[in-house]
């Protein structure tokens, strides 16, 4: 499998840790959310059989989060991205 | 023996004749030979017993499809079991002996199988066997362990060495039959970088077994002058001896290939490189396989299918036979009679189902003599050559899940849905039969990948070769047999079992695959699948269309474990990494442990003690007495620059960061997102933006990632970063009341006084006149204690020159095990309290937690279930009887209770003894533990066989109030 890294170019997946769903980046704020709120983040997950937003950490690299737009089903790998531009897109800031 | 089947022509070398030994007789070959050729050479017929019946076997084909002729190859440690005679390249001594039998492989005594064959049918092992239930484990699991399996292997371990390695390519092309040379020709004529791969030690496919014209020169030389020009075109690796085994993602396939295989003496080369091989495109070219037709006894040695009787007349120059019969369905097979009576061997019938004409059995125990047609004639034949078509091999672009589909025209399965990405097909694999179409269709392929990857058109068009005729009617079995009819000859599969696999109901090819082994031997199955395919469609009354077919997976021939493990195996498989005090170490009586990846040093042997026991109760007792110098460096140590340096370890330790003192250090809880403690360690401030971290000797790897995606993922624009430094620095505790007067000697105008430099103070500084350093006064001890750190060069210097300093108190290394006993009498948590299922509560630490921030875990440790009052709480253990040595892992029960999980009290995480208060001591985990100090309970261990009495107490045995540490 190989992972078209923004910066590096195609790397091997080899080089990388995956975490999961890309969701992880959308934490609610511990102290303005309700308790269900942070359980679901914890630890509900879709499990889509086709396109699917994960989390890559270029361990073996530039230690880099990404997310890597997937197929669970071709493993076709649709589109990388940075998961700190993904996160201020989102609108995650400090 | 003098090769008495050997005929002219050929592509062996007469002029290279090599020796080598058969089941202990030694005959002749000539290079070019494989093992199975040479053999035929000399006659020799049987080569192999039969998996389940020991039916006597031989040769039946002349490639990597072979299901009979298994062998076990070389001697010693380098022996190989399961290896086919057929790709066996000859070498000179080549030593190879058959498997499978008891006694001689003339005589063997499971042949008994055979007759109990009514008994052995599909299934067998799921009816029988079955009671008295007794017996399983007794008799009849033993007698089946010592029948099963093919070859033995030599019980040592592997000698040779295995390379693994990457290539990269525009275009793959897998097999250089005609339509891989063609299309490996137009590809680097086009510029193209090209890797042609191909099983077989001389690229050619069947151009070298055919007697064919290419370009108006025979095949083989047509063959070997495009090998040439592609050897010379510097965009070209041809490969050779190589498997492209399987497809895998993003045009990513996997190769072995055999480097020395070949070669009787290796000369320490790698045997076997596994590559990688990254390509933009692949073109399959892998042929077809041939397949049998199912007529009574028709696994007898010298039944051969018609295209290995073929290769063994047009390459090999070897006869299979004096006088040959030919059995087909098909066109290609009747070729077999023609190329035959070219060489002037003796034809005794060609037999073609297409008239109406059957062989239904064969006669001849150890290898046939004669063949019974439909009819009811005897014809005398001392070789049969079959043909029941050719199946496409479709393997590869299965292996993401294409399903072949069925084509009549070829009676045989094509590559269909969809291909893995890249992969096109050409040649017999594509369904694409006859030669000349077969040229075409690869040159036509290689074209097109050229145009869509933007290379230039190449010059030339495809050789010219005729379009042989390969019609075909399906024939698949002689019905009406008295005689078994074996389809898969590896396994042992016959008609009969089909048929019963379908009245028992297992009708779909899955199941038919699973209930009778159909395809499921080390060749799966290549010339049998297709087979039983068409007679289960027969017994259903379906068409094969509608059966359809089981998939392939890799590999596509059997990869060694070796080849898979490449060099990373023994000490390579999980290489140590050595402290900085390693060497020093080493020196002096250590004895190491693994931690990790790391090695540290455990505990060190002084002349006159007798067990590990003696060093470590002398180092503890040494630390609390004098000083002692332990190296930490493994713990993970994690640089943390930057503006926000402060608000980020706020959000990521569970207690409060923000408002450390520069100069101070502060112990730090970390919480998962779901509460749970997962690490801990100490963080030192040493100006406003710069924060230097410790973590777990374990969980280094782990926090640092975390560390990043909270960076990265959770707080992107936090002025933050972040740096691993666990190698930069070599870092030793450095403990005991004697440690400041050490350290006053070692580091360079620093004041070391209580007042000056506190405990949990911390400081860059240096040493021995000018050597950059780190000092942090922190104890995981609860003495008096500081740890320090110098650039990691300078880590062998500085534990000889911290010894040396501490001669004057009779310092003393410690290792592990004696810092395990400190922290263990102190109380303090370490791995075995902090599991991934231990809340900050049940550790005594629930106080850290701020309920005034965010962080990560902080909202979900507040759940209920979490903070019960009656929940688990660590507390100190010790024995009732002072001399009972305590058990890690014991529960905790109240005097009088059943020992079971109901009565459960909690369990013991961590022993040690004492020295320091002369008995073992204990953590562990009691149910309202904080409440229960001076209860006496039960520690009951069914493991060790121990149940005793121990006194429940603070987990602080020494220096609870914390005054040494703060001294």
């Amino acid at each position: 499998m190989i992972i078209n890294h923004p910066l590096l170019g195609p790397r091997d997946a080899a080089e990388f840790v995956v975490l999961g769903d890309a969701c992880l980046i959308d934490r609610p704020d511990g102290m303005n959310s309700a308790s269900e709120e942070m359980h679901d983040y914890a630890y509900v997950r879709d499990n889509p059989a086709g396109e699917h937003r994960e989390l890559w950490y270029h361990e073996q690299g530039d230690r880099s989060w990404l997310v890597v737009t997937r197929s669970t089903l071709t493993h076709d790998v649709i589109k990388v991205e940075l998961a700190r531009d993904v996160a201020r897109a989102r609108g995650r800031s400090r | 023996m003098t090769q008495a089947m050997r005929i002219d022509g050929g592509m062996v070398d007469r002029s290279r004749t090599l020796s080598f030994s058969w089941n202990g007789r030694w005959m002749t070959g000539y290079h070019g030979d494989t093992l199975a050729s040479a053999l035929l050479a000399n006659g020799e017929r049987l080569v192999g017993r039969s998996f389940k019946y020991h039916r006597p076997r031989g040769i039946f084909t002349s490639g990597s499809e072979e299901p009979n002729a298994l062998v076990q190859l070389r001697e010693g440690a380098a022996q190989e079991p399961n290896t086919r005679a057929t790709t066996i390249e000859l070498f000179e001594g080549l030593n190879a002996t058959s498997q499978n039998h008891r006694g001689t492989l003339a005589f063997d005594l499971m042949a008994a199988n055979d007759l109990l064959s009514p008994f052995l049918s599909a299934g067998f092992y799921y009816k029988t066997f079955m009671w008295p239930k007794a017996f399983w484990e007794k008799l009849y699991e033993p007698l089946i362990r010592a029948s099963a399996g093919l070859g033995r292997l030599p019980m040592q371990p592997d000698p040779d060495v295995y390379d693994h390695g990457f290539l990269h390519c525009d275009l793959l092309v897998i097999g250089a039959g005609p339509a891989g040379l063609s299309a490996a020709l137009a590809a680097a004529r086009s510029g193209l970088r090209v890797i042609l791969a191909d099983e077989d030690f001389v690229p050619g496919g069947r151009l070298n077994a055919e007697t064919h014209e290419v370009d108006e020169q025979s095949g083989a030389d047509w063959a070997a002058a495009v090998t040439a020009e592609l050897a010379g075109n510097g965009n070209v690796r041809l490969m050779t001896r190589t498997t492209v085994y399987g497809a895998f993602d993003h045009g990513i396939y996997g190769a072995l290939e055999r480097r020395t295989d070949h070669l009787a003496d290796a000369e320490d080369r790698p045997r076997q490189v596994l590559w990688r091989i990254y390509s933009r495109r692949a073109l399959l070219a892998a042929g077809a396989t041939e397949r049998s037709i199912a007529f009574g006894n028709n696994d007898r040695p010298g039944i051969m299918l018609a295209g290995a009787v073929r290769a063994y007349v047009n390459r090999f120059g070897v006869a299979p036979g004096r006088n040959i019969a030919v059995f087909t369905n098909n066109d290609d097979g009747l070729r077999t009679a023609e190329d035959l009576s070219g060489k002037g061997i003796g034809i005794s019938a060609v037999v073609d189902t297409r008239q109406g004409n059957t062989v239904v059995d064969t006669i001849g125990r150890g290898g046939i003599r004669a063949i019974r047609l439909g009819d009811g004639r005897r014809v005398e034949a001392d070789c049969l050559a079959v043909s029941g078509g050719w199946s496409p091999n479709v393997h590869l672009t299965c292996h993401h899940r294409g399903r072949p589909v069925w084509n009549a025209d070829v009676v045989g399965f094509v590559p269909g849905g969809e291909l893995p990405p890249g992969m096109s097909v050409a040649g017999a694999a594509n369904g694409t039969m006859s030669l000349a179409a077969a040229i075409r269709e690869g040159h036509g392929a290689a074209v097109g990948i050229a145009e869509d990857l933007g290379a230039e058109r190449p010059p030339g068009t495809p050789a010219k070769a005729a379009d042989e005729s390969f019609a075909a009617a399906p024939f698949w079995q002689v019905t009406g047999l008295r005689k078994r009819a074996w389809v898969d000859l590896q396994n042992d599969v016959t008609t009969k079992d089909i048929r019963q696999s379908h009245q028992e109901g297992f009708r779909s090819v899955e199941h038919l695959k699973r209930y009778t082994t159909l395809g499921m031997a080390t060749d799966q199955g290549r010339t049998a699948n297709v087979l039983g395919l068409a007679l289960m469609a027969e017994s259903a009354g379906k068409s094969i269309e509608e059966t359809g077919t089981t998939i392939f997976r890799p590999p596509y021939t059997p990869v060694a474990i070796g080849a898979f493990a490449g060099r990373a195996r023994g000490k390579h498989f999980r290489p140590h990494r050595l402290t900085p005090s390693h060497k020093w170490a080493e020196e002096n009586g250590a004895d190491f442990m693994e931690a990790g990846m790391w090695l540290r040093a455990q505990w060190f042997k002084r002349p006159g003690e007798k067990g590990w026991r003696d060093s470590v109760d002398r180092e503890a007792s040494r630390v609390r007495k004098s000083v002692g110098i332990c190296d930490v460096t493994t713990l993970g140590k994690i640089d943390i620059q930057g503006r926000d340096a402060a608000e980020f370890l706020n959000r990521v330790y569970a207690n409060a960061f923000l408002k450390l003192p520069i100069g101070k250090v502060r112990y730090g809880l970390m919480l998962r997102e779901d509460g749970i403690c997962y690490d801990d360690g100490t963080t030192a401030r040493l100006s406003e933006s710069h924060f230097v971290m410790t973590t777990t000797t374990a969980n280094a790897v782990l926090v640092f990632r975390n560390l990043e995606f909270a960076r990265q993922c959770l707080w992107p624009d936090l002025d933050v970063h972040l740096i691993s430094t666990t190698d930069g620095w070599a870092q030793f505790a450095v403990a005991g009341p004697n440690s400041r007067a050490l350290l006053s000697k070692v580091v360079d105008d620093l004041d070391l006084s209580n007042d000056a430099f506190p405990f949990m103070a911390c400081a860059e500084c240096s040493v021995f006149g000018g050597t950059p350093a780190r000092l942090f006064r922190i104890s995981f001890s609860g003495e008096l204690a500081y740890e320090i750190a110098v650039p990691a060069r300078y880590g062998d210097s500085m534990i000889r020159a911290l010894m040396k300093a501490g001669e004057e108190f009779d310092a003393v290394p410690y290792g592990t095990e004696a810092l395990g006993v400190l922290r263990i009498e102190k109380g303090h948590v370490a791995g075995n309290e902090i599991t991934g299922q231990t809340t900050a509560r049940m550790l005594g630490l629930g106080g850290m937690l701020s309920r005034s921030k965010d962080a990560i875990g902080l909202k979900l440790s507040g759940r209920e279930a979490m903070n019960e009052d009656d929940g688990m709480r660590l507390a100190g253990f010790r024995p009732v009887d002072r001399s009972v040595i305590l058990t890690a892992g014991a529960h905790f029960l109240n005097p009088g209770d059943p020992a079971d999980m109901a009565h459960d009290q909690g369990w013991m995480t961590s022993v040690a003894y004492s020295p320091e208060l002369g008995t073992s001591v204990g953590l562990g985990f009691l149910k309202r533990g904080t409440d229960r100090i001076g209860e006496t309970i039960r520690a009951y261990s069914p493991v060790r066989d121990q149940d005793v009495l121990v006194e429940v107490c603070s987990p602080h045995h020494v220096d609870p109030d914390g005054v040494r540490q703060r001294g």
